[in-house]
């Protein structure tokens, strides 16, 4: 099924949240610690008095969704989708300690109600009542593409619908502390402008909340399709990987030497990059390579940010990094093709196009 | 399209830990909600619930698996019905390969994550790390696909207490378009301290037995539990033999308010509604409901009205198995299907147990008794969710 992209909008750690300056004023990381989102004055979003009440998640995902219903000019979705690795973390949390602190005793619910994953979801149908299908995914690195995949699906079976899909990850102090300890980021000074560079273990942490409106059929004025999505865990190393990727491509009639922009998700971490360097140096030896993670960091559902990214630069026409991979850029960038995974585990190829 | 077909059912309950032992249980009455004797919190005593009687260790000897792999309860469970499933359905090595793995949960790996907190927030570099590694609601499902040698699409469902009823619709939906000719569905979560403080803290944990439907109704009872359904294309069965058809479903939101039902049930109304629609069946046609039936004031007034409403004039036997099993969350929708199943096969209707008093609002009482000679063909199976994420599936045999 091909979707069309009829509106987007996505808080991240760049100024992207509708006219607010990215590309031409980007944020550089540097130093320790994780890359937060540049938040919105919620109250043009939500009640006040709701908001209140709401954790710093549940805001992020509800302001991006209702922010995209606006733009997109659909006030009623047939169906809310999110997808979330972590969910709300904040919430669950605060409940978790409190049980200690109070010996499970006159708790407060609200953290605990706003604990599970599909809270977003639920206050996004809440906010406009919406009587649809909602469905949350958290799969992580599969989290956003399964509620994708789900999207696709609602279109395979009706392609007069419109489907509001997004996917959202938040990052706290007590969860950057503890996945440290995992081993998952970068232990030393980080500037953004060289995440690629340092050849050294762990990546940069990142958070965000992207939402996307799409249909069954193009409208004029909003061009760019999602042409492919093809998921797959586990990979038999990069012949595997290669292998795969020409497969998809082939079977859904792609010619690889048709796409404008390749998209890497290069994370800095040098367990696992080597993949991206094998694919840059192989399959996509002639193609205009880049990133997106010095923008978005590093988050089960950074996928989402990249989705946005390629929509934006078929948009723009304005790439505003560095190239990977130097090779030149063709006179207009009409389709990127996106390959991401989470830790060498979860992979995901997308192919945008302009139509 | 082709049809959606069932060639495997797995479960592990406080009512049994395979799908016979839960058959006997629901036949004999014999509930599974009692005193909590595994976990450490201060309400051992005071509320009850459904507890499977079994250690970690007792599980990883149950599921013949190393204590080393370091597995949460909620993944212990979903790989031991996981496994049942696939053995059932005949399939081993290369034919599972490339299946989907479709789980529902709404807590995940908190069972550990609750015992390293308890350590973490007194020293903050204090508390095995690995304890938390198996938080996110992903890992039970990443480990079945790894515990089988699953390569195709694995996902997982947090959609609070109707997850695993989501989690079979979309492994059937899937299948329908033809996405994928075989998945694993279901659910699971363990009892924690977390949620039964988070129950207990909205005033609705019974501190008797659960009472659904019934007037005096004072709160549900949790339990724990994880069920799988090996579900297959009509294209690739053959000859096999065929459990059950899930033949309808529906997802809609409430959207009423974030934890509480709305009072004419609007969303279960339109859920139930869109199931009969999708199988093509008329509200006449369904035999038997096997409600969410929570025994929540709120939950079952809802439902039942939303009931009263859709089926009008004949309104389905039905009843809450909640009674046996307790409110088991993201596994309850497939715990409810699979048991929806052995009540196809054996054409009887479980009993709603702990019903004295029909409630005032409602002109139907729940089945009370075990019912063997039911005729049965088509069975609904509600799941509603904080949230207001309501699913509705409904059940086949030819």
């Amino acid at each position: 099924m091909t979707a069309y992209i009829r509106g987007v909008a996505i808080l991240s750690p760049q100024k992207t949240f509708g006219d607010q300056g990215f590309p031409d004023d980007i944020v550089v990381h540097s130093g320790h610690g994780f890359m937060k989102c540049i938040e919105p004055a919620y109250r043009d979003f939500i009640d006040p008095m709701a908001a209140r009440r709401m954790s710093r998640i549940v805001k992020m995902g509800v302001s991006s969704a209702l922010k995209c219903l606006r733009d997109s000019d659909v006030p009623m979705p047939d169906a809310i989708i999110t997808g979330t690795g972590l969910g709300c973390l904040d919430d669950t949390e605060k409940f978790l300690a409190s049980i200690f602190s109070n010996k499970e005793k006159l708790l407060n619910p609200t953290p605990f109600i706003q604990s599970t994953h599909n809270t977003v979801a639920g206050a996004i149908a809440l906010a406009i009542k919406c009587h649809g299908y909602n469905a949350t995914y958290t799969q992580r690195g599969f989290s956003f593409e399964s509620a994708l995949e789900d999207a696709l699906l609602q279109l395979d079976e009706n392609q007069s619908k419109n489907i509001l899909v997004g996917g959202f990850d938040e990052i706290t102090e007590t969860s950057y502390s503890l996945t440290s300890r995992l081993g998952l980021w970068k232990n030393h000074m980080v500037d953004g402008t060289k995440l690629y560079e340092y050849n050294t273990r762990g990546s940069l942490p990142g958070e965000g909340a992207a939402f996307f409106m799409l249909g069954g059929s193009a409208i004029p004025g909003n061009s760019v399709r999602i042409r492919m999505l093809k998921l797959f865990y586990e990979a038999d190393g990069i012949d595997d990987i290669n292998e795969r990727i020409n497969r998809y491509l082939t079977e859904d009639g792609i010619d690889p030497g048709s796409i404008d922009l390749i998209m890497l998700g290069f994370s800095g971490d040098n367990r696992t990059d080597h993949y991206y360097y094998h694919l840059m140096s192989g399959i996509f030896n002639d193609k205009p390579v880049t990133g997106f993670k010095h923008l978005c960091g590093e988050y089960d559902t950074s996928a989402s940010f990249a989705l946005w990214y390629a929509w934006h630069i078929i948009r723009n026409q304005k790439v505003m990094v560095q190239l990977l991979k130097e090779n030149p850029l063709g006179e207009k960038i009409n389709s990127v093709l996106i390959y991401n995974h989470l830790r060498g585990k979860y992979h995901s190829l997308y192919l945008l196009e302009r139509c | 399209m082709p049809k959606v077909f069932v060639t495997g059912i797995g479960i592990i309950s406080a009512i049994g830990s395979d799908a016979e032992s839960v058959r006997n249980s629901l036949r004999n009455k014999h509930s599974g909600i009692g005193k909590i004797s595994l976990i450490d919190t201060i309400y051992k005593d005071e509320i009850p619930a459904g507890e499977i009687k079994a250690t970690n260790d007792q599980l990883y000897e149950l599921a013949g698996i190393n204590r080393k792999s370091f597995l949460t309860r909620t993944a212990l469970l979903a790989i031991i019905a996981a496994k049942q499933a696939v053995v059932h359905a005949g399939l081993s090595g290369k034919s599972l390969a490339d299946a989907a793995v479709i789980s529902g949960t709404t807590v995940g790996g908190m069972d550990r994550t609750e015992v390293f907190f308890k350590e973490y927030l007194k020293n903050r570099s204090k508390g095995k790390i690995r304890e938390v590694a198996g938080h996110d609601c992903g890992d039970s499902t990443e480990r079945i696909a790894d515990y089988l040698g699953i390569s195709g699409f694995i996902s997982t469902i947090n959609t609070a207490c109707s997850s695993s009823a989501n989690a079979i619709m979309l492994a059937a939906r899937l299948i329908k378009q033809g996405k994928i000719k075989r998945a694993l569905a279901g659910g699971a979560d363990s009892l924690t301290k977390f949620t039964l403080n988070g129950f207990n803290s909205l005033m609705i944990l019974d501190r008797q037995q659960c009472r659904p439907f019934d007037e005096n109704r004072n709160g549900l009872n949790l339990g724990e539990g994880s069920a799988f359904l090996l579900l297959e294309s009509e294209e690739i069965t053959g000859n096999k033999k065929i459990l059950a058809e899930v033949r309808g479903y529906g997802n809609t939101c409430d959207a009423y308010h974030q934890t509480a039902s709305s009072p004419e049930g609007h969303g279960a109304y339109l859920a139930m509604q869109q199931a009969l629609e999708v199988a093509r069946l008329n509200p006449s046609e369904i035999d038997y409901i096997n409600t969410h039936g929570t025994g929540t004031k709120n939950n079952d007034l809802s439902e039942g009205i939303a009931i009263q409403r859709l089926f009008d004039s004949g309104i389905p036997r039905c009843s809450s198995t909640k009674s046996f099993t307790g409110h088991t969350l993201g596994a309850a929708g497939a715990i409810e299907a699979v048991i929806s199943i052995l009540a196809l096969q054996d054409q009887c209707i479980y009993p709603n147990l702990n019903f004295t008093e029909r409630m005032h609002e409602l002109n139907f009482s729940p089945s009370s008794e075990y019912i063997p000679d039911a005729s049965l063909q088509h069975i609904m199976s509600n799941s509603f969710g904080f949230g207001g994420n309501n699913s509705s599936l409904i059940i086949s045999i030819n």
